[in-house]
């Protein structure tokens, strides 16, 4: 990031100057209407202090030409920050032709994001520097919000309506981006990164595949990627069962059966989640058929496999930093 | 800052005062002369003893968040709880503090004796409201005990119909409930206004203090039956899936968000409009001299009223509502700052050429001007299209509704109550206890919310229960500012309670002050007044008014007054 103590996020889209233009006009204005008005209630108040217990002040009651300076010129003042403010957002709900067409869906408590040649990513965008995006936008369940601070741009994704947004992004990096329409319990944490690339490097990666790097490393970027983090959480309490000293184990199901955690079980779970459900926890789990290759699927079962030194949750010494969360 | 003056500033000698033998606090004791009560006077303690009795409630919440955001990770709690705590936050704070705090209370005790009547029009209505407030508060602190919520006070569907586990039937049911009270606080206000001002007490005579509940009242019957059928239907939807906002079920989450701020706007207004009333009423009186532009601020609140009702989608800026319908509102929203300017522009005016002291209500007085104007600002920003879309729902709105909602109608709750303390109790606090007190909040609750103003255009969501770690820093300034603030609210408690049975006896009328309820006892009978009074004065008016003992005051030829009706 910039600095300690930033005052505004990074300017990484056409939208990023505008608005902030708007908003230096909006301070400027507004401080000094407030510099004003504090100055005069600090110097009447040390101006006018009662010098005698049974003073009374000038008796005014009024003045017309200042009640009607006093409505007028504000009503100017807002207009012009109004009609700015109005021009931004029409261009903003106005998407231009040529956009590069993502499809976002939105669900408790992930986001599904789809590139125009169908591949698939889980809480990451990559998107080309300098192309018009449109994002095109559906939820699952609740109202969720995709926002974007160093685009200056969001807009709500609405159960039963499709919502659009646009931006141009214009400066390459990884910038946040947040769910902002509260959505329930992990709300905070459903959000992720875009990232902007050259125009080549977004082509490169379209077509690039998993390279050869360490499994387990692979298999946790993956874990932390694909958000498994915000359901398996290491100490068994979120909404899915902990990993830690899962694999070979035997685990106990819902329907009182019982199975041993390899690499099967675990691919089943990762495609299929609702086949066996461990005892003591809902069928929430969404299905990864299409969104991880083979290749992944054996990174995350050898990242799970690695974590079965860890101790299960409720013994002594269940640790957090396997996950690499927190 | 240097007062050679003995605070209060009276012209009494204090030899002379006593409490008058008689008054509502004495004439009947034993708890059932309370519950069973029609003394609008005595409603008003109930009204404040339960309204208190929430914001602790709120309060505590409000600490817990405030440390859990001490660190990027969360510090406290699970985000099931955390989700919970600003829940309950919100509906403990809003629903059953800051709509009833200053109408119940202040509104409920001076109204009557402003325009010179026994009581409300309807006294024993006045009563069921305040019951029907404690049972809608029993449904949601049962909601509280038996897991609480996490839908967010604004209930959002299908979130709150659908998804969530928590008890949000027993809360909304609660809130559904508890409008009858402000339905009915509201119609009281109105028919009593109309009806019982006394020989004299023209419209134009009034109290802006009373102007202020009247377009308060307005909002109150014309606004709660739209949340209170809004919750039913949320709350229809939730228990026997009946379709009206959840899309699998055929109906639109959108209409719920018009239906919500049809009223939930307005109610913003329900909450700030007394606190300004409150304000006009502190400002003359210890700038003793006549409210500047007195029509403006009276016509103004009516103004905020009528256009408070009309503004209510700019919430929803971004949830893809047409174009043309957000320039609409945006339009509307900026419209609606203009009497709201006027208001601070002739408070500040009034200060002009006044003999102002500094007691403990003026300090709420000013701090009110400079943060309800910091946060009226601020909503310029998210009323304006082009910044709602970086803005909305990020810590910035949440600084800024504070700014009005704790800067502007706490801080006018407060300074009502303590300008108004003399008169409820019939003793003083202890002055200086009670300025530094204001000091405390106005500092604490500078440092709480202005970071949050940066926070929000730095791009922090609102309601998270964790957040990436360039945001900590002004987090953890707002959490400190938090505790300097919840001090400043413990300080008060304290000293004002003390003061019931210690502090010095105030007499009619210490600041002195002007309205009808300065010219009887403190605290004054049952029956408000000994004989009807006639009110042959103009609002605000130290000049004419011999008996406030004041230098420089001339006395006027007695003119035989009638009402205007």
């Amino acid at each position: 990031m910039q600095s300690e103590l930033p005052l505004y996020p990074e300017q990484a889209s056409n939208f990023a100057p505008q608005v902030d233009g708007l908003v230096l006009f909006m301070i400027a204005v507004c401080a000094f209407f407030a510099v004003v008005i504090c100055a005069a209630v600090i110097y009447f108040f040390f101006r006018y202090q009662r010098k005698h217990p049974d003073e009374v002040g000038v008796p005014i009651h009024g003045d017309m030409r200042l009640e009607i300076a006093w409505i007028v010129l504000p009503f100017f003042l807002l207009m012009a920050m109004f009609g700015w403010g109005a021009a931004i957002y029409v261009d903003y709900r106005h998407t231009p032709n040529d956009t590069l067409d993502i499809t976002v869906i939105g669900k408790q408590w992930m986001w599904k994001l789809q590139q125009p040649d169908g591949r698939r990513e889980i809480n990451e965008l990559h998107v080309p520097v300098n192309r018009n995006v449109r994002l095109i936008m559906a939820s699952e369940d609740v109202i969720h919000d995709f926002s974007v601070p160093a685009f200056r741009v969001k807009m709500d994704v609405v159960p039963g309506h499709y919502n659009t947004m646009w931006f141009r992004p214009n400066k390459p990096g990884r910038y946040h981006f947040f769910c902002s329409q509260y959505c329930g319990t992990n709300h905070a944490v459903m959000g992720g990164w875009v990232t902007v690339m050259e125009q080549d490097d977004y082509a490169k990666w379209l077509s690039r595949t998993t390279g050869s790097e360490d499994p387990i490393a692979v298999g946790q970027k993956l874990y932390s990627d694909l958000a498994c983090a915000t359901c398996h959480q290491p100490d068994g309490k979120g909404r899915g069962p902990s990993y830690n000293g899962m694999y070979g184990s035997h685990v106990k199901l819902a329907d009182g059966s019982t199975v041993v955690a390899d690499d099967g079980y675990i691919r089943e779970s990762i495609l299929e989640p609702n086949a066996k459900i461990v005892a003591g926890y809902q069928p929430v789990m969404p299905s990864f058929q299409g969104q991880v290759t083979e290749d992944q699927i054996a990174a995350l079962t050898a990242y799970i496999k690695a974590l079965k030194e860890q101790a299960p949750p409720g013994k002594p010494g269940a640790a957090e930093s396997a996950t690499g969360k927190k | 800052m240097s007062s050679s003056q003995q605070p209060p500033l009276s012209p009494q000698p204090a030899s002379e005062l006593q409490q008058p033998k008689e008054h509502y606090l004495n004439a009947t004791y034993g708890i059932r002369s309370w519950l069973l009560t029609t003394d609008h006077k005595r409603i008003a303690i109930l009204y404040l003893i339960s309204v208190t009795f929430f914001f602790f409630v709120g309060g505590i919440f409000a600490s817990l968040i405030r440390i859990h955001l001490l660190t990027p990770s969360g510090y406290l709690v699970t985000p099931e709880t955390y989700n919970k705590l600003f829940t309950m936050h919100g509906v403990a704070m809003i629903f059953f503090f800051l709509i009833p705090s200053i109408p119940a209370v202040l509104g409920n005790f001076l109204i009557p004796i402003m325009i010179g009547a026994k009581d409300l029009a309807f006294p024993k209505i006045n009563l069921l409201s305040w019951y029907i407030y404690l049972v809608g508060g029993a449904f949601v602190l049962y909601s509280f005990a038996t897991g609480g919520l996490d839908t967010g006070w604004t209930f959002y569907t299908p979130l709150s119909s659908i998804y969530s586990n928590s008890a949000v039937t027993p809360a909304v049911i609660g809130i559904f409930i508890n409008g009858f009270s402000s339905i009915l606080t509201g119609l009281n206000f109105i028919i009593t206004v109309h009806t019982m001002r006394a020989p004299g007490m023209t419209w134009f005579r009034l109290p802006l203090f009373v102007w202020s509940h009247y377009a308060t009242s307005l909002i109150f019957i014309l606004g709660t039956p739209v949340i209170a059928i809004t919750l039913l239907l949320a709350g229809l939807e939730r228990m026997f899936h009946l379709g009206f906002f959840n899309p699998a079920y055929g109906g639109d989450p959108i209409l719920f968000q018009h239906l919500f701020w049809f009223y939930s706007h307005p109610a913003v207004y329900i909450m700030i409009l007394p606190a300004m009333g409150v304000i006009s009423e502190i400002i003359p009186t210890f700038a003793r001299k006549p409210i500047f532009g007195y029509d403006f601020i009276a016509a103004s609140s009516i103004g905020i009223a009528v256009i408070g009702f009309i503004v209510w989608a700019h919430h929803m800026f971004l949830t893809g509502q047409s174009t043309y319908s957000a320039l609409a509102f945006s339009f509307l929203t900026f419209l609606v700052a203009v009497p709201s300017a006027v208001k601070v522009f002739n408070w500040t005016s009034t200060l002009y050429k006044g003999s102002i002291s500094f007691d403990t209500p003026m300090l709420y007085g000013l701090g009110f001007i400079g943060l309800f104007t910091i946060g009226g600002l601020t909503g310029l920003f998210l009323a304006c299209l082009g910044l709602d879309i970086h803005l909305h729902d990020t810590y910035f709105v949440v600084a800024h509704f504070h700014y009005i909602m704790v800067g502007g109608a706490i801080m006018g709750y407060l300074g009502g109550i303590h300008f108004w303390w003399p008169k409820i109790t019939g003793r003083l606090y202890p002055e200086y206890l009670a300025r530094i007190a204001a000091i405390t909040l106005f500092v604490g609750f500078n440092l709480t919310f202005f970071p949050q103003f940066i926070l929000g255009y730095l791009g922090m969501p609102r309601r998270y229960h964790n957040y990436p770690p360039e945001y900590q820093v002004l987090n953890v300034m707002s959490t400190a500012g938090a505790s300097i603030l919840a001090l400043g609210y413990l300080l008060p408690m304290i000293y004002l309670t003390w003061s019931m049975r210690y502090g010095k006896v105030a007499g009619k009328n210490p600041w002195p002050s002007t309205g009808l309820e300065w010219a009887t006892d403190s605290p004054p009978l049952t029956e408000n007044f000994r004989e009807t009074p006639v009110v042959d004065w103009e609002p605000y008016d130290f000049l004419h008014r011999p008996e406030l003992g004041l230098l420089g005051a001339v006395s006027k030829k007695p003119v035989p007054a009638h009402g205007d009706d």
